[in-house]
């Protein structure tokens, strides 16, 4: 069945156009990632979903029933925000259980659900704690824990991980993906960490400017983008595109090869110099300047003892390249 | 020169500076309070002097209180001063958390507007607003005063107000909506108890020129039983004879209840002055 469908969405800040004619429509039990640059109208998006902004045109429809103009708290929504947004004058548990007791769900419900969040999130030792005394990781579960005890039709996450350090980072990106896994339920993710877009969603939603430039399986987008923005975005390192290679390059075009594709051949046909060596152990990342003064990353597994400064020739394996033409519209 | 030693200099110097001020900020009340326990005679042949076995009196006092209804004015200029800046305080917060939180046209106009009695004195209008009084049947009442003062308080308060409300983080009060709170209980319940220090720093502002005022009192409410204690204490003050006595204990009585209105303030106080200036 389908959890969310969005028709000609348009949003507009007075004179500035945010989101241009969005479609999109959400699977039952999809995690869905909304990707972009910052700016692109994210979070926007996301408000709207959720009711805290009105679109200016185009409809939005929750579990089959148009939304437009039910408010938030009946959606049947929860949203963790980035700033996890906890009740400063409320103890953990009075956090999570405000939402529901606005539903005048009977005390009972409130507490299994709750104490079933708390279990789930690991937060028992700090139930009747005020937020001011939890460190970010603990706010981040709390406001993680209150969406959950909504029990909700879709869950709305706004960049939920952009406040935590590396390792906490990860292991919370863990967390929500077995949550969503235990959970089976409907989640839209947004974040601009390409990381956590690869290794969270089942489609990704590829924004810019206000417009989608693709939907699909993060693999669909890794091996067969539709323009150049989203070659550019996805991966890490990023794309290499070159527009003066000795190669078959399109008129006024560029060609896109990722960094893991480029061999050093000795006679390839790219010639450089190695401007700088990244070691990380797993694999080298080589940053070259090439001939035509164009700057290169070339990923090579395993360790390398290549020296800044060496003269190098890279090869690649033409079926493997992108090519795009002048409006970075993908040819082959 | 070492820095510490700089510092250490520094840290005098300000010390120095902020003792000598509030000595000279000190000095006329504390001379106040010396003069309204002395007799008539030895205020004005020693001023400085200490009260001392041969000097002390407390004729003032018994002027005071005996003369004229001095608790009711007490309480009048409690009432004025407390329902006033209760007016002030809540409807500066609604109109600010409206200005900053919610996007409608003409809502800079609307702020400009508002924040415009900042820079006119509302004693201009005095004319204008006794003729207002006297159709609606206010004058000698302390509601003339109140709503006068709520109006002369307001600009400011929006003012300070809508700029912190407009730091209330997003989210927080989006998290609200998302959990069904009504508008009014996102705005008492997480807003206001965030702005709680610009509050405190608003009441404070507001409240001495209130307490103080001679000039509407005069105008709006002189009758006996509504008379603020500025007003009340004039009668001691005549054209050609002056009770000192009397004009002294009245005046060191009548800081007492500012006194514990602003230690109630002042915590607040503090925080909102050094939250705005660490930030
Ligand atoms: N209330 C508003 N009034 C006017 N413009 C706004 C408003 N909210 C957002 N915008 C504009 O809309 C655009 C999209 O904002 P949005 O917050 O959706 O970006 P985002 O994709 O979430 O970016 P980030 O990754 O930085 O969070 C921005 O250019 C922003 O300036
Ligand atoms: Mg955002």
């Amino acid at each position: 069945m389908t959890a969310l469908a969005l028709t000609n969405i348009c949003k507009s800040f007075g004179p500035v156009e945010v989101l241009k004619d969005i479609n999109l429509t959400v699977e039952e039990g999809e995690f869905v990632v909304f990707v972009g640059p910052s700016g692109c109208g994210k979070s926007t998006l996301l408000r709207v979903i959720a009711g805290l902004e009105d679109a200016t045109s185009g409809t939005v429809e929750i579990g089959g029933a148009q939304v437009n103009s039910v408010p938030p708290a009946k959606r049947g929504i929860a949203m963790v925000f980035q700033s996890y947004a906890l009740y400063p004058h409320l103890s953990v548990r009075d956090n999570m259980a405000l939402g529901l007791k606005q539903e005048n769900q009977p005390k009972s419900v409130i507490e299994a659900r709750v104490n079933k969040a708390v279990q789930m999130l690991d937060l028992g030792a700090y139930v009747d704690r005020r937020p001011s005394d939890l460190s970010g990781g603990q706010r981040q579960r709390v406001a993680i824990g209150r969406t959950i005890v909504r029990e909700p039709k879709l869950f709305l996450f706004d960049e939920p991980l952009s406040n935590l350090d590396a390792a906490l980072r990860m292991n919370t990106r863990v967390e929500i993906a077995e949550l969503q896994r235990t959970l089976s339920a409907t989640m839209i993710y947004v974040t601009h960490d390409q990381t956590e877009a690869m290794t969270l969603a089942d489609k990704i939603v590829v924004l810019r400017d206000g417009r989608i430039e693709q939907v699909g399986s993060p693999m669909e987008l890794y091996n067969n983008p539709v323009n150049q923005f989203v070659a550019g975005f996805l991966g890490s390192p990023a794309m290499n595109f070159l527009s003066k290679a000795p190669v078959s390059i399109p008129e006024n075009g560029v060609i896109g090869i990722r960094p893991e594709y480029l061999r050093p051949v000795s006679g390839g046909r790219i010639k450089g110099r190695v401007t700088h060596v990244e070691r990380l152990g797993g694999d080298t990342n080589l940053l070259v300047k090439t001939a035509q003064d164009e700057a290169l990353t070339v990923r090579i597994f395993g360790q390398d003892d290549t020296r800044v400064g060496e003269a190098i020739e890279l090869d690649f394996d033409d079926a493997k390249a992108f090519a795009f033409d002048h409006e970075q519209r993908r040819v082959i | 020169m070492s820095i510490a030693r700089q510092n250490r200099l520094n840290t005098y110097a300000a010390h120095g500076v902020l003792i000598l001020y509030t000595l000279i900020a000190l000095f006329p009340v504390f001379v106040i309070i010396i003069n309204s326990f002395k007799t008539r005679r030895a205020i004005f042949r020693e001023p400085l002097a200490m009260p001392n076995s041969e000097t002390f009196s407390l004729i003032g006092y018994e002027t005071v209180l005996n003369q004229g209804d001095f608790f009711l004015y007490f309480q009048n200029s409690m009432i004025v001063t407390v329902a006033s800046l209760f007016f002030i305080l809540l409807f500066g917060a609604m109109a600010a958390f409206a200005l900053a939180e919610y996007r409608f046209k003409g809502n800079l106009m609307m702020g400009l507007y508002l924040a415009l009695g900042i820079m006119i004195p509302i004693r201009i209008g005095t004319v204008a607003i006794l003729e207002l009084m006297v159709q609606t049947g206010l004058v000698n009442t302390l509601w003339a005063l109140i709503l006068v003062y709520t109006a002369q308080g307001l600009p400011l308060a929006v003012f300070i107000l809508s700029e912190f409300m407009r730091q209330v983080s997003d989210d927080l009060k989006n998290a609200g909506r998302i959990d069904g709170l009504s508008e009014y209980r996102i705005f008492f319940r997480l807003v206001l108890p965030l702005v709680r220090p610009a509050m405190a720093t608003v009441a404070v502002f507001n409240m001495i020129p209130i307490w103080n005022d001679l000039w509407f009192p005069l105008i709006l409410a002189p009758a006996e039983e509504v008379k603020t204690l500025t007003l009340g204490s004039q009668v001691f003050i005549g054209q050609f004879v002056t009770d000192w006595n009397a004009v002294l204990s009245a005046l060191s009585l009548a800081i007492l209840p500012v006194m514990a209105l602003y230690v109630i303030f002042s915590r607040q106080l503090i925080r909102g002055i050094t939250s705005g200036a660490v930030k």
